[in-house]
């Protein structure tokens, strides 16, 4: 759907931004632009919309060359967030998400109500509509930043490091929120980035770069597994090559599958012997059908223990989960990243279905570091 | 008292019709000011090597003493209401034009990128971006201008624009300080229920999501 054919950007000066890149783009593809800062994968991105103009080759979207169309017409027809969110702070919620319809002079009515399906979509209620971007987090700032590049049911989407100025734990939510969005309404995506962990969570395909040449374009697990030189490999870090082992692929298959947990009718009592006896510092909180509740421990309960007796009672339940399916690898960062001491696996139904542990990395750890001869055994 | 009220019964509806047309003389120059200033000043932020000449230009002007640009314009206008309010508008265009331009291109250069990625036009962006967040800014200029100019209508007087300073050049002329009191206790009235009117009006015409957010903060 979209084609960079031998597409060059030359500067005042005659310097490179991006040198003779070829690349094609199928329909519903998330394709991440990465590469350390100034390998042109920006000015790549801008060039699809014609905020900056190729100086040699062409563009083609679905085979019409971009520079035969007028650049505001192409303009609204393609999706685009950027960094600094950029919602209008002068506009309510509903006016920024429907611009694009309002510059395409679809009448006001559809306009309203297109801006409240959409905001479904990202789990916000209707009275958001009638707010002001200064009233809302940065995280659900940019949740309508995604909506308003959706509004106009566009087929392409340009992000411009779209989530680079959030928190890491509003930030992963959203790469979590997003990729599904994406694979539920099948937008083509292009997706420009720095961070390393971003692409390998979202991309079909990562197109690495570096002085305005493509380096590698790959999938993800391919790009783990073969990376095309030495720049490739540093640029992934070393550490995420361990996660890529192949034969680990879930989260399902390194957790603990019988975590301690504990149900909110026993007494705070029973739930300090539990820790005792298993040498644990917190219990994960179930009810009779193993639905995950919060979580529990020592320092919670010596806090509270005077005020409530049940475990119901002080039970937490802000608390960061995976689903089975997840890739190892995601989970991994979010250890790693957020600083977490463990994880809940959870299945499809919110069941608690075991736990990956600082333990757990341990053994990987260690396989891919002595367990060379079963790998080779196994793969 | 006694003298005060004489005046005004002598006085009175002279001094109703002075000060009405005193008000006249200094709002036309101000509209006219406006009409021109503010595409200027947009249009400057368009050409900022540009505007830094033109800038530079008009704060010159505007040293000028305005005793000599009202003679100035004698010759070319003649006397009366017309040079008068021409050269109190030349008066009113800086500070409103200075504004326009400081309050334009100080809007966030991302918002700018965001609109025109998302296929506003640059007439459109002007229209719902820039302008609309520049609005506080811009009223600011107006103000400062508008009241400013009801000092200087004053002078209008000089070249026979009439207005209250006639109550002061003849006050000052015949040594009779009534006479300049009459003048310029109306003027400085005049000036402040402007001031405290434009107030308003800035309230009614910034847009309601940027006086929220100035609340908050």
């Amino acid at each position: 759907m979209l084609k960079f054919e031998h597409v060059s950007k030359m500067y005042k000066g005659g310097k490179r931004a991006v040198d003779d890149l070829t690349l094609e783009i199928e329909k519903g593809e998330f394709i991440c632009f990465i590469g350390p800062s100034g390998c042109g994968k920006t000015t790549t991105m801008k060039m699809i919309n014609r905020l900056i103009e190729p100086t040699e080759g062409s563009i083609y979207i679905n085979d019409v060359n971009i520079m035969d169309r007028d650049p505001v017409q192409l303009r609204r027809e393609i999706g685009y967030v950027i960094q600094q969110i950029g919602l209008f702070p002068h506009m309510t919620i509903q006016e920024n998400i429907s611009l694009v319809l309002k510059l395409l002079k679809v009448p006001e009515e559809k306009r309203r109500v297109r801006a409240k399906e959409l905001l479904t979509l990202v789990d916000l209620t209707p009275d958001y509509l009638e707010k002001y971007p200064h009233e809302l987090s940065g995280g659900q700032q940019q949740r309508i930043g995604v909506l308003r590049a959706l509004a106009a049911d566009q087929p392409l989407i340009l992000m411009d490091e779209p989530f680079g100025a959030l928190d890491p734990i509003t930030r992963d939510s959203l790469q979590e929120e997003f990729k599904k969005l994406q694979k539920k309404l099948e937008k083509t995506i292009v997706f420009v980035t720095h961070d390393m962990d971003e692409a390998l969570k979202l991309a079909d395909r990562i197109v690495i770069m570096r002085d305005g040449k493509i380096v590698q374009c790959d999938t993800p697990d391919e790009i783990l597994r073969n990376p095309a030189n030495e720049f490739v490999e540093e640029f992934i870090g070393k550490d995420r090559l361990v996660q890529a082992r192949p034969n680990i692929q879930t989260v399902e298959q390194i957790m603990n599958p019988s975590p301690i947990t504990i149900t909110g009718d026993r007494t705070l009592s029973e739930a300090i012997q539990l820790m005792k006896q298993h040498r644990v510092d917190s219990l994960l909180v179930v009810d009779d059908r193993k639905v995950l509740q919060g979580f529990i421990d020592v320092e919670i309960i010596d806090q509270k223990r005077k005020k409530a007796s049940l475990v119901r009672d002080i039970v937490e339940a802000e608390l960061f989960t995976v689903e089975k399916q997840t890739l190892v690898r995601d989970t991994v960062r979010k250890i790693l990243k957020i600083g977490m001491k463990y994880v809940p696996v959870v299945d499809d139904k919110h069941r608690l279905a075991g736990i990956v542990t600082r333990a757990s990395l341990v053994d990987i750890v260690y396989d891919s570091i002595w367990g060379v001869d079963d790998m080779t055994k196994i793969g | 008292m006694d003298t005060i009220l004489q005046f005004f019964s002598t006085y009175g509806s002279e001094m109703l019709f002075k000060t009405l047309e005193h008000l006249y003389i200094s709002v036309i120059a101000a509209v006219l000011g406006i009409l021109i200033a503010v595409p200027a000043g947009v249009a400057l932020t368009r050409f900022p090597k540009g505007a830094g000449i033109v800038m530079g230009v008009l704060g010159v002007i505007q040293t000028f003493p305005s005793f000599a640009v009202l003679a100035f314009f004698i010759p070319l206008l003649g006397v009366g209401k017309t040079p008068a309010i021409i050269a109190l508008f030349f008066y009113s265009v800086l500070p409103i034009l200075r504004n326009t331009y400081t309050g334009v291109s100080g809007v966030q250069k991302s918002l700018l990128e965001a609109g025109r990625g998302m296929g506003m036009t640059g007439w459109e962006r002007i229209r719902d971006v820039e302008v609309p967040l520049a609005i506080p800014v811009i009223m600011a200029g107006i103000r400062l201008s508008t009241v400013y100019l009801i000092g200087w209508a004053t002078l209008a007087s000089f070249i026979g624009g009439g207005g209250l300073g006639d109550y002061i050049f003849s006050g000052l002329n015949l040594y009779q300080p009534e006479f300049i009191i009459a003048g310029a206790v109306p003027v400085t009235l005049l000036a402040l229920l402007t001031d405290l009117l434009i107030g308003k009006v800035e309230g009614w015409v910034t847009p309601k999501g940027m006086k929220k957010m100035r609340e908050a903060a």
